[in-house]
């Protein structure tokens, strides 16, 4: 029993089978990273997680994904709330070309609050949680895409936090920072974990090495194998696993 | 010539390269130089007459008697703000609600008919547009709300539909522009459409947005064709929406035919008149938006 089950999952672009006949589950404040080759279907499984695939024209979705109890592709499924409980970073850095302060309370006035105090003092807390108010308290009708790419990244963690969200999804969140910063993101993982539940993207077996408790291997749209990290890094049961995470594929 | 005598052998190309670049600087600078002289003669023309007659009662007397040489332009300046600012409020949120609408909640194949059919629009010569007003426009406004049909509201109307096109179409490409990972950060965090175009794309596009309502509103100022149709060309400050207007442009249309000495020396004056508004507008527009980019969104 996870927060997140998958059953029989299945994703299709027009008449492409990007993904075939998922099943997992996703445990609570754990760190689930999923690893495989590029093109195998890791991004849009971690995007059918919260139904931002919804936004490309023209795809299919069979089998459940149930988050909390309820299948999120039942009809009349609320998006918003979804969307709320399930948030996401992505790739890329992607903070508003709006100020730090709208940046982060934006989820916040999406969802409808108002209040000026409540506001801010859910901006202090979500800046502090990853590590960004001191450095930003005076900037913070400072555009965000003038800070540093390692800033912009917890910016939308932070953005993400601050409408406390049950489940992150991460696609990739490292993958424009530099080894530094990636560092500092991965210690924010590992507290944030505390809290919420992660799910992970990554291409860098290490990664998933250092900072995942679970670990699924992705290939070809299939789900190759899941388990614990240690085991699936020192004992993979699936010979194509064995293959990748020795490289000799990929 | 020097490098020769240096000795170093320019090679062809780079003599080429000079050669167009050459060519280049003088298209280039006839081309300005012609606006440059342009401007020069219509205040050599037109400035004197106002120092004349005393720059006070040219800009602000609101009596306009050529003949009796007495050169009030007040009604033509205000007519002029006034049609612009009317077409303004009725083009920018038509405009800019047809461009949200366009890129955000229509199909790719929808867009791709009626993009190209609105900018079309553009194409449609004013005279047109002002006929038009005439046939329609004007007789429903004399039915219905009364006065003489041939007025600010007409006016302001037609130049509205016609500054449309050109609102509408740079507005859909700034708002195009805006990459995709804006639009899936705000829906990530549970946006609906339009509160991400609210509170991200609009200010995402915002320059672009604001260079639309720039271009828009010298095109409003500067008609002349349509306004003279159907503005009903009053020279006297109107009193209400209803009541007829004369635009700067077209009080030198209107009389550019007949005048001549003072009189056409007065219709320069006009015309120096329209270029520093328009020089005014432009840059209270373009500080604004530089300001509003500097400051948080
Ligand atoms: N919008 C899309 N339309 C069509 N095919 C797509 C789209 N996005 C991804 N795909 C295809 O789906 C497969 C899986 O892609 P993706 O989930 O991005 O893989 P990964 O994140 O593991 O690199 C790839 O073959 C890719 O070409
Ligand atoms: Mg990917």
């Amino acid at each position: 029993m996870g927060i997140i089950e998958v059953r029989d999952l299945c994703f299709y672009y027009g008449s492409f089978q990007a993904l075939d006949r998922i099943g997992l589950d996703i445990e609570k404040n754990r760190i689930t990273a999923l690893i495989g080759p590029s093109g195998c279907g890791k991004t849009t499984f971690l995007r059918s997680l919260n139904r931002m695939t919804d936004m490309i024209e023209n795809v299919r979705v069979t089998g459940r994904v149930i988050i909390d109890g309820e299948d999120i592709y039942r009809p009349g499924a609320d998006l918003l709330a979804l969307r709320k409980k399930v948030g996401m970073v992505f790739q890329r850095p992607n903070p508003f070309p709006l100020s730090v302060y709208d940046n982060v309370v934006y989820g916040l006035r999406v969802h409808g609050l108002r209040d000026k105090r409540r506001l801010e003092e859910k901006l202090v807390r979500s800046l502090e949680s990853v590590h960004l108010w001191e450095e930003l308290k005076d900037r913070l009708d400072a555009n965000a895409l003038t800070l540093s790419g390692e800033q912009q990244q917890r910016l939308c963690i932070a953005r993400l936090v601050a409408v406390e969200p049950e489940i992150v999804l991460m696609d990739e969140p490292c993958s424009a920072l530099d080894l530094a910063a990636t560092a500092n993101i991965e210690d924010l993982m590992a507290e944030l974990k505390k809290r919420y539940t992660i799910v992970i993207v990554t291409h860098n077996m290490q990664q998933a090495a250092r900072v995942s408790d679970f670990t699924g291997y992705f290939l070809l749209g299939e789900l190759v194998e899941i388990g614990a990290t240690h085991q699936i890094f020192t004992t993979p049961r699936d010979p194509r696993t064995e293959d990748y995470i020795t490289g000799r594929f990929g | 010539m020097k490098s020769d005598m240096k000795g170093r052998g320019r090679n062809k190309l780079e003599r080429t390269d000079r050669l167009v670049r050459l060519s280049l600087l003088v298209v280039a600078f006839s081309a300005v130089s012609t606006l440059a002289v342009i401007t020069i003669f219509m205040f050599e023309q037109g400035a004197p007459i106002m120092f004349k007659y005393g720059l006070r009662s040219f800009l602000a007397g609101s009596d306009w008697y050529p003949t009796e040489k007495i050169f009030g332009l007040w009604p033509m300046i205000v007519g002029s703000l006034y049609v612009t600012l009317g077409a303004m409020v009725i083009g920018v949120p038509f405009g800019l609600a047809c461009a949200v609408v366009l890129t955000e909640f229509s199909s790719r194949p929808v867009r791709r008919v009626i993009k190209p059919v609105i900018e079309l629009l553009a194409g449609i010569p004013s005279v047109v547009y002002g006929f038009i007003g005439v046939v329609i426009l004007v007789p429903f406004i004399r039915e219905n709300l009364g006065g003489p049909g041939l007025s600010v509201l007409a006016a302001s109307i037609i130049l509205g539909i016609m500054i449309l096109p050109t609102i509408i179409s740079i507005s859909v490409d700034s708002i195009q522009a805006i990459p995709l990972s804006y639009r899936e950060g705000s829906v990530a965090l549970g946006a609906t459409k339009w509160q991400t175009v609210k509170m991200v794309l609009l200010p995402a596009a915002r320059s672009g947005i604001i260079a639309s309502v720039i271009l828009g509103m010298g095109r409003a100022i500067g008609e002349t064709m349509a306004v003279i149709m159907i503005a009903g060309n009053a020279a006297s400050v109107p009193r209400s929406v209803l009541d007829p207007v004369r635009t700067l442009t077209s009080n030198i249309a209107l009389e550019m035919g007949y005048a001549s000495g003072e009189h056409r020396q007065a219709l320069f004056a006009t015309g120096v008149i329209l270029f520093i508004i328009i020089m005014i507008l432009n840059t209270v527009a373009n500080v604004t938006s530089s300001r509003m980019k500097g400051s948080k969104g």
